[in-house]
């Protein structure tokens, strides 16, 4: 399958489970009072998530054709996504400063002057279309590697946390034992031996992310195990496969979501670690950061690229911190903190 | 107690004895010695010289144990070298690499001692501090710095030093390092510098939390009640009960500081461990690389018995059983 058909479908399925879950969320009374909570307390910062998502979701949605004319003639038989479109034939030839007329370097005529706002690289391309890029690369990054995680988590966490004796004994060894490796060595061993693809990063990133929230997960489980409604749905003679989905798994929830947006933010900065070191994910803000580096020690100095990704990078990561700090004040201020 | 300890120790081997199967699986059988010979010698080489290459680096011996090899093979020979510390040569440079740990632990340890030290004598009195006003704006404000410096990427960090420090500024050496004590300050002061602002932001708000979750317990509210100070009551009560919660992160961490820091040794040009690593990354050395989380993980299991031990000689109520 092309890969701008995958990625069409994938947008389909994210919004239509966005859809769903917001309609499943506005049914429960305890769920919509806890968003109507952080809406009001972080609208700013949910607003700039907002803003990142949708600039991923553009940059996700894809075809072939429809652009004409222009320099570049391979662009126009590959699938351009809608970003691309809006700066389609937007080259230069290299370094320009933001909004400058002519090239950092030697002052000959830009072919756009003035309408590069955040600048050109050193290979001419617009810094605002890379750093809007960049953002469905780490939301990529985050989302990924959360859907290899935490399924996995609850997976080995639940059912360790329920029944207990050997099983548990099994998980929690397992858990010891990844835990006890350096985690940014672990990370960067896998990748290494697994390849450098988006997805061997992801699921990297997951093999070492996913214990902190199978300890939660399981803990929490030990807790709600010992709980009245779960002894009467046992005496009642409630499957253990339907304890577990329907009385355990739904009260884990909040944790999920508050997992999700703690882990996130270290998952992003875990791979600009990783643009530096060279194995990172391609178009990522971190490998923007890692090529400017050099463009500091530049007489004069190009400060735009490294200003740009980094300012991207920065947004992303406090708006989500923010959220992240309101969820778990609302939803639970207790359980994850003992974790850390 | 001597049983907690005997247990808790079995229990450590065990783990490192897991942790060595997972390096072998991925360093033996997702990658085998035949793709770390070609990634060392290069892709267009003849056959007898990959395994020429092999022998000469202990990888010649069949992966897993069968008739007549219980002792001659990979996996084997993979736990006894690395139980007896015997970690042979590089795989990109054929170095010995105990001798290169053994350099590079010197440098790590001046470069993250310093750094740890320093960290929690700035990050623990402000954590007091923030916890002391909470619920007015100096916390809030402190709060808010906090999530701020947590959010910039470490990166920005080491650059915007260099950039400041190097370019307009001249005040210190941008990279490098020396062993004459009075040329070490110099070069060590930018990346303390960054380390104690990276990661200041979480432990502050770390710190801050064990504290307030303290000031709200029963015996601090009768210690106001019978007229205790504020400032005594952070100082005695508040404090010295959070030694725990504080112990668990502190002790964990001291291990980890032999390992050295990957960013702030590659970056600042010192030449410890974590620049070791680095190399070792760039380099596709990958037998550097399993020895490094080995050592690694050693020292976080020795550091998490050391913990649990030390429970019980700071909290009374603790019993090792």
């Amino acid at each position: 399958m092309e890969s701008h058909i995958l990625s069409n479908s994938v947008v389909a399925i994210l919004v239509a489970g966005a859809c769903g879950l917001v309609l499943a969320a506005r049914r429960s009374r305890m769920w919509s009072a806890a968003f109507a909570e952080i809406w009001s307390r972080r609208r700013l910062a949910l607003c700039v998530i907002g803003g990142y998502v949708l600039i991923a979701l553009l940059d996700s949605v894809a075809w072939v054709g429809g652009l004409e004319g222009g320099q570049d003639a391979v662009a126009r038989h590959q699938a351009q996504s809608v970003i691309d479109r809006l700066f389609a034939d937007f080259q230069e030839r290299s370094y320009s400063a933001p909004l400058a007329d002519t090239e950092f370097y030697g002052g000959a005529p830009l072919r756009h002057p003035g309408q590069h706002l955040l600048g050109t690289d050193l290979i001419g391309r617009d810094v605002l279309y890379l750093s809007l890029k960049g953002a469905r690369v780490a939301l990529l990054i985050g989302g990924l590697t959360s859907l290899f995680a935490i399924p996995l988590a609850l997976l080995f966490g639940v059912p360790a946390g329920y029944f207990g004796g050997r099983l548990d004994d099994v998980v929690f060894f397992v858990m010891s034992t990844l835990a006890s490796m350096p985690g940014l060595l672990l990370l960067i061993a896998l990748i290494m031996v697994l390849g450098k693809s988006t997805l061997a990063i992801c699921f990297a990133l997951a093999v070492t992310g996913w214990v902190g929230f199978c300890r939660v997960s399981r803990g929490e489980t030990l807790k709600l195990r010992e709980l009245e409604y779960v002894s009467a749905a046992r005496a009642l003679g409630v499957s253990q496969g339907r304890i577990l989905l329907r009385h355990i798994l739904p009260n884990l929830m909040h944790l999920v979501i508050i997992t999700f947006v703690l882990m996130f933010s270290g998952l992003v900065l875990s791979e600009a670690i990783l643009s530096w070191l060279g194995i990172g994910v391609d178009g990522s803000w971190g490998q923007m950061i890692d090529q400017a580096r050099n463009e500091l020690s530049r007489d004069p100095v190009v400060w735009w690229n490294v200003a740009a990704a980094g300012g991207a990078l920065f947004g992303l990561i406090l708006a989500v911190n923010f959220v992240g700090d309101a969820l778990r004040d609302t939803l639970d201020p207790r359980t994850v903190r003992e974790a850390e | 107690m001597l049983a907690y300890v005997i247990r808790r120790v079995i229990y450590g081997v065990g783990v490192v004895f897991g942790v060595l199967l997972f390096l072998f699986v991925l360093f033996f059988t997702v990658t085998s010695p035949d793709d770390v010979a070609r990634k060392a010698l290069g892709e267009r080489v003849p056959p007898a010289v990959i395994e020429q290459w092999k022998a000469n680096h202990g990888y010649d011996r069949p992966l897993f144990p069968g008739p007549g090899a219980w002792t001659e093979n990979m996996l084997f020979e993979h736990y006894r070298r690395m139980l007896t510390f015997d970690f042979g040569r590089s795989d990109a440079d054929d170095t010995p690499i105990v001798e290169r740990i053994r350099r590079g632990m010197g440098p790590s340890l001046t470069l993250t001692l310093p750094l740890f030290i320093l960290s929690l004598g700035v990050a623990i009195p402000l954590s007091l501090l923030v916890a002391f006003f909470r619920e007015t704006y100096i916390d809030r404000l402190g709060v808010v710095i906090s999530v701020l410096a947590m959010s910039v990427s470490i990166l920005l960090y080491i650059i915007g030093a260099q950039y400041l420090v190097g370019r307009i500024l001249h005040w210190f050496p941008i990279s490098g390092f020396d062993s004459d004590p009075q040329l070490i300050i110099r070069f060590l002061a930018l990346p303390l510098l960054v380390g104690i602002m990276a990661g200041i932001g979480g432990d502050v708000r770390f710190y801050r939390t064990v504290f307030l979750e303290e000031s709200n317990t029963d015996y601090v509210r009768t210690a106001r009640a019978k007229g205790c100070g504020e400032g005594r009551i952070m100082a005695r009560h508040v404090f010295r009960n959070s030694l725990i919660p504080l112990l668990t992160r502190v002790i964990l961490a001291i291990p980890f500081l032999f390992m050295g820091s990957l960013l702030l040794e590659s970056f600042f040009g010192i030449p410890g461990l974590g620049a070791i690593t680095v190399d070792a990354i760039q380099g596709n050395d990958f037998s550097v690389l399993r020895t490094m989380v080995y050592i690694g993980s050693l020292l976080f299991v020795f550091g998490q018995i050391v913990t649990d031990l030390s429970y019980g000689l700071v909290d009374p109520r603790v019993r090792l059983e």
